[in-house]
């Protein structure tokens, strides 16, 4: 299929929707589509080879603060271009209630047109909507995607027609390698936590806990902490000759996280709690490292209860202490569950989050003639 | 040569009064006058919000950009007295961002000449904003600066003393981008 995609962002500029599109796009193509992406950016920084450029975004005061965005008739010339030259069969745009691409390229394309909503908008935002221009131009989205419940509720509520829910995909490749940090993970064993440290129910002290247990019987034994908090309040709960062997890194880069994940060799999830789906734990997994992690919902079905990970009461240290020695003790068992997890996040690949994008694009192209422009 | 003194003494304290009470009513007057130039500073502003108001729904901007103008226009009307000029300055911004490709500016003034029974002319939308924008920035200056003469009046030391201006509210500056054009102003 040839697909168009409509970026309402700078490429440039780091954000979770531009993430998105670049995973999606690249799955795409893998799966064997023509994939082109009309994104703001500037002509002469380097892009992939399926980005088009749609000229610099421009920084405009838009919904109380400053955002970088494509609009103005130059742009609106790009995207009619770019909708020529690309006779697409489906034009999938994202975002397009922000003022940018998307917008544009509802307005001057005709034919099935997807679009995905990422973030939930207030109403004043869509009052907007309901001027003419505006809405004759959403009026044209034949299949709407919304990544998350209240995505779905808003677009639903506010511009009327459902929209199918499919989350974010997780791109388990770019967690499979990666260079372990210097000077881990040493050979005495260790323990690593991700994770805002000042909510508790992410179950950081219960971890601590189970490490005073631990410690004293394996001298080698380090802990590795990565994520927003008071590292030293934490810290001054380990008894004071226990102290150095917990690293605290603060907040991590996002390459500094996976390379955390590959820095240790038991990988700790011990929320207590309010996960839904449990994003790092997923990370963890595909990064092929050993996870024990407490018995919630969404961790036991997750870890397949327990196949893809070693679970424990949750809350209990004394059980998370001896189900983290039971790995720490076991290699061989450490690598099955490894294999396991790689196998069980699989589901949660972009891979099968692309399939899904894709029937959507089947559904609406069905007895249509390809993407066009409107006179 | 007592009475000399007495009515010397009394002629002086009557010019003193005419003295005080022309030099309050002349801040009586400045503090009218201010509020009749806040009044129309605040009516410029409002036709600049209906004049972009109309050009942001007239169908000859492409929608991204009718959104961010009506966004802008929404953002000022409902913008506490705080923040009013923030948001009246990120107007002149979304307006200067619609306005500034001198090409498309052309092609606006030019009108619709294949649609003369269009809705509404372009040309007419585009000097509708511009006169608005000259009108709030030409108010927005004889405001000020009414407001700095107020200002220093009610900062001489007899003023202050006899509390000359009363209760009448102190005048802000009104300080906001009001230039439609980059550079300008």
């Amino acid at each position: 299929m040839r697909i168009g995609i409509a970026c309402p962002y700078s490429w440039d500029v780091p954000g979770g929707v531009q993430q998105h599109i670049r995973d999606l796009a690249e799955t795409l193509i893998e799966l064997g589509h023509e994939v082109s992406v009309i994104a703001p950016a500037d002509d002469d920084r380097p892009l992939p080879a399926y980005v088009v450029p749609a000229g610099r975004a421009m920084p405009v005061p838009y919904n109380g603060s400053v955002a970088r965005l494509a609009f103005g008739p130059l742009s609106a010339n790009r995207v009619r271009r770019w909708l020529k030259d690309g006779a697409f069969d489906v034009l999938h745009v994202h975002e397009p209630a922000v003022p940018s691409l998307s917008l544009l390229a509802c307005w001057v394309a005709s034919g099935p047109i997807v679009a995905t909503v990422h973030t939930a908008m207030r109403k004043s935002r869509w009052l907007l909507a309901s001027q003419p221009v505006l809405r004759s131009a959403l009026e044209k989205i034949d299949g709407r995607i919304a990544v998350s419940e209240a995505a779905r509720t808003t677009f639903v509520q506010q511009l009327g027609g459902d929209a199918v829910l499919i989350p974010n995909g997780l791109a388990t490749r770019r967690y499979r390698h990666a260079e372990p940090l210097d000077g881990w993970p040493g050979t005495g064993g260790a323990i690593g936590f991700l994770g805002r440290m000042d909510e508790t129910r992410k179950g950081l002290p219960v971890l601590l806990q189970a490490f005073e247990l631990l410690a004293p019987g394996r001298p080698g034994l380090r802990l590795l902490i990565g994520g927003n908090g008071d590292a030293e309040e934490h810290r001054d709960t380990l008894p004071a000759e226990l102290r150095d062997r917990a690293v605290f890194l603060g907040e991590v880069s996002e390459e500094d996280k996976i390379r955390l994940l590959h820095s240790v060799d038991v990988f700790c999830s011990p929320n207590t709690g309010g996960e839904s789906f449990g994003i790092v734990t997923a990370e963890a997994m595909a990064a092929g490292v050993a996870i024990v992690a407490s018995d919630i919902p969404a961790f036991r079905d997750v870890l397949r209860d327990g196949q893809a990970g070693e679970l424990f009461a949750a809350g209990d240290p004394a059980a998370l202490a001896s189900a983290a020695a039971r790995l720490l003790d076991d290699p061989a068992r450490c690598a099955e569950l490894s294999a396991a997890a790689l196998d069980a996040v699989a589901a949660y690949d972009w891979g099968i989050v692309a399939r899904d994008v894709v029937s959507v694009y089947e559904t609406v192209v069905l007895g249509r003639t390809p993407v066009g422009i409107t006179e | 040569m007592t009475w000399t003194i007495i009515v010397l003494a009394v002629l002086v304290v009557v010019l003193w009064g005419f003295w005080v009470s022309w030099r309050a009513s002349r801040l009586d007057r400045m503090h009218n006058r201010v509020e009749a130039a806040r009044t129309a500073l605040d009516l410029a502003l409002v036709r600049r919000w209906s004049a972009a108001g109309d050009l942001a729904s007239s169908g000859q901007l492409d929608p991204a950009t009718s959104m961010l103008l009506a966004d802008a226009v929404l953002r000022a009307r409902q913008a506490d007295p705080a923040e009013r000029d923030l948001a009246e300055s990120d107007l002149t911004r979304a307006l200067r961002a619609t306005l500034g490709d001198p090409d498309f500016r052309a092609e606006l003034a030019a009108g619709d000449p294949s649609d003369p029974d269009g809705p509404e002319d372009s040309a007419e939308l585009l000097t509708a904003v511009e006169r608005a924008a000259q009108q709030v920035s030409i108010a927005r200056m004889f405001y000020n600066d009414l407001a700095g003469r107020t200002l220093d009046a009610r900062r001489r030391p007899l003023a202050r003393v006899l509390h000359l201006s009363g209760r009448a509210r102190q005048p802000e500056f009104f300080d906001m981008d009001d230039a439609l054009v980059d550079g300008e102003g």
